[in-house]
């Protein structure tokens, strides 16, 4: 068999988290009853005009400044027009001839290591809305709450040439713009949605085959199965003797397989021309300067930041980084109690312990930090000892309790009475006369039950070195 | 006449419009959209040299929205001249991609 190589471009359209849609004032809000969140602009009234939200252009021109873009500083609106029910004015709001950003390129890194994705550009336009299909009347019910609904679609160079690369590139895009809070990025909730464009090569070949765009890949594990379905497909269909054809796949991740959509030949003719009704924008070089200086620190730069700062492992750094709404949670609460290694091991091994054992995402996480800082302190100055703060942790983890209100409440302090403990472990040791015996004879082990009765007697709640030491003392009095 | 649209490019652009046209209404069709043709023809005549190409008519950018909500809930406003409608939604014929 030849041996082929398979050239992969992306098309990702993201959901920007402005309030308000596009073109009016509407919110953007998920989940609202059906057409709740609508008026005369975002469902097409004769009539009706659209005004520019300045929170969009912002929001792509940070994108753009921090995936290396250059800013269209005179860009424009176009015209794109199809006929579709989810679309009421009959014409989607995009650019076409000038593009917001163009020209720039993200770094990714496999195991074959570093490679630069380039991106063709940037470009603004609205959402369109959602058709459900009624179960009992042969119709389509239409709700425009997400139309004009701002995106930002990303379109990459065909740069891509394995499955791998595809997911190192969404991921490091979506960590970008989630840093930059333009976007909450979920793909399964639809605020990031890839395309795949994907076509097959011999190894060696000068020209690109033909290709294909898949739609409806709504996780990463989904998109990896759908580029190596599709590949074996292409290879098939040339291996026969067969033309791939230009067309629009579906993947459907249940079976394993895409089909045609619609094949670009029939009419996907778009006719765009610059949009009347929205005036051009100038970008001068002021506003342009306004949002660099606004630009947050992002991924790369934090985790240089961490290892000087925090001198905390390489992992850790890797892991509180990999999502900001962490990275922003271990800053905050280490802000408070200065004590970096210790915030992050709670981080690192109770939280994330906890998150799996709920089924829990990262971004799901409510608790405040300075009840986590609050907790550390309380460890460290062995107000409680760790059996009892893991227990603590678990409910401001839960419920968001302030723990030392908690421990209050439940009476979790630690005993540090040590004459209390004295008489407490005194009379185990004098009803445990086979214990003594047995530690006498040099079953040093006999001490681990005396230690255990302790804490069980003092309701977990006793220090341990300190239940160590008067055990060890008094067992070796007898 | 100079530019004669075929009967190929009046199905096609009956396509892309959505319009089921009659023989005669294509014949029709065929007969203005030469004539606009012709019009465009005559407007290249003119040297455009030097000119930059305008797609708005007043020397007006950055019109711009704060992100703040100010539209509320006119879902019933917005239905009332719906043809059909069902369950707060909109009611069009089934389509499917």
């Amino acid at each position: 068999m030849k041996q082929y190589e398979t050239v992969i471009g992306l098309e990702v359209h993201v959901e920007l988290a402005t309030k308000t849609k596009i073109f009016c004032s509407c919110s953007t809000e998920f989940g609202g009853a059906p057409n709740t969140h609508t008026c005369p602009v975002c469902t097409g009234m004769p009539g009706s005009l659209p005004v520019l939200n300045k929170q969009v252009v912002e929001y792509a021109m940070a994108v753009g400044i921090a995936t290396n873009c250059k800013i269209t500083q005179y860009c424009k609106f176009d015209r794109k027009n199809y006929f579709y029910p989810d679309n009421p004015q009959n014409y989607q709001i995009s650019q076409l001839y000038l593009p917001i950003c163009r020209d720039g390129g993200i770094e990714i890194e496999t195991a074959a290591g570093k490679k630069v994705i380039g991106i063709h550009e940037i470009h603004m336009e609205e959402d369109a809305g959602k058709l459900i299909h009624d179960e009992w009347e042969d119709c389509s019910l239409v709700d425009y709450n997400r139309s004009g609904v701002p995106l930002i679609e990303i379109v990459s160079e065909p740069d891509m040439r394995s499955a791998e690369e595809v997911i190192a590139y969404l991921e490091k895009l979506r960590l970008i713009i989630q840093y930059l809070g333009a976007s909450d990025c979920k793909l399964q909730e639809g605020s990031m949605r890839a395309d795949v464009n994907l076509s097959i090569m011999e190894v060696g070949a000068k020209e690109f085959g033909t290709r294909t765009e898949m739609k409806n890949l709504n996780s990463f594990k989904a998109i990896a199965r759908a580029i190596e379905g599709e590949r074996q497909r292409q290879i098939e269909l040339l291996e026969e003797g067969k033309p791939v054809i230009q067309e629009t796949r579906r993947w459907d991740d249940n079976k394993e397989y895409s089909y045609a959509m619609r094949s670009k030949e029939d009419a996907q003719d778009y006719r765009y021309f610059p949009e009347p009704d929205l005036v051009p924008i100038v970008i001068s070089d002021e506003w342009l300067k306004e949002v660099k200086d606004r630009q947050p620190e992002l991924r790369d730069e934090k985790m240089i930041r961490y290892k000087e700062e925090y001198d905390i492992p390489d992992y850790d750094i890797s892991i509180l980084t990999g999502s900001k709404h962490l990275s922003d949670i271990f800053e905050e609460t280490v802000a408070i109690c200065n004590n970096p290694k210790k915030v992050s091991n709670w981080l690192m091994v109770e939280t994330l312990r906890l998150l799996k054992e709920k089924e829990m995402e990262v971004d799901d996480l409510r608790f405040s930090p300075k009840h986590l800082a609050k907790l550390i302190e309380m460890v460290e100055s062995k107000a409680i000892n760790g059996t009892v703060a893991k227990e603590v942790f678990e409910h401001i983890f839960m419920e968001d309790v302030e723990p030392e209100q908690y421990v209050e409440e439940k009476g979790l302090k630690t005993v540090n009475d040590e004459g209390a403990l004295r008489s407490t472990i005194a009379a185990i040791i004098e009803e445990s006369p086979q214990s003594v015996a047995d530690y006498k004879a040099g079953k040093t082990k006999a001490m681990g039950f005396i230690v255990g009765q302790t804490m069980k007697e003092m309701k977990g709640k006793a220090d341990p070195a300190m239940v160590n030491a008067v055990v060890k003392e008094l067992m070796d009095l007898q | 006449m100079a530019n004669v649209i075929t009967d190929e490019t009046i199905e096609y652009v009956g396509i892309l419009a959505k319009l089921d046209l009659t023989d005669e209404e294509k014949e029709a069709a065929k007969k203005d959209m030469g004539s606009m043709l012709d019009y465009i023809d005559k407007l290249n005549e003119l040297d455009t040299e030097g000119v930059e190409p305008m797609s708005h008519v007043f020397p007006v950018y950055n019109v711009f929205r704060d992100d703040t909500i100010t539209n509320e809930d006119m879902r019933d406003a917005i239905l009332s001249n719906a043809p059909a409608k069902k369950e707060g939604s909109f009611m069009v014929p089934k389509t499917v991609d």
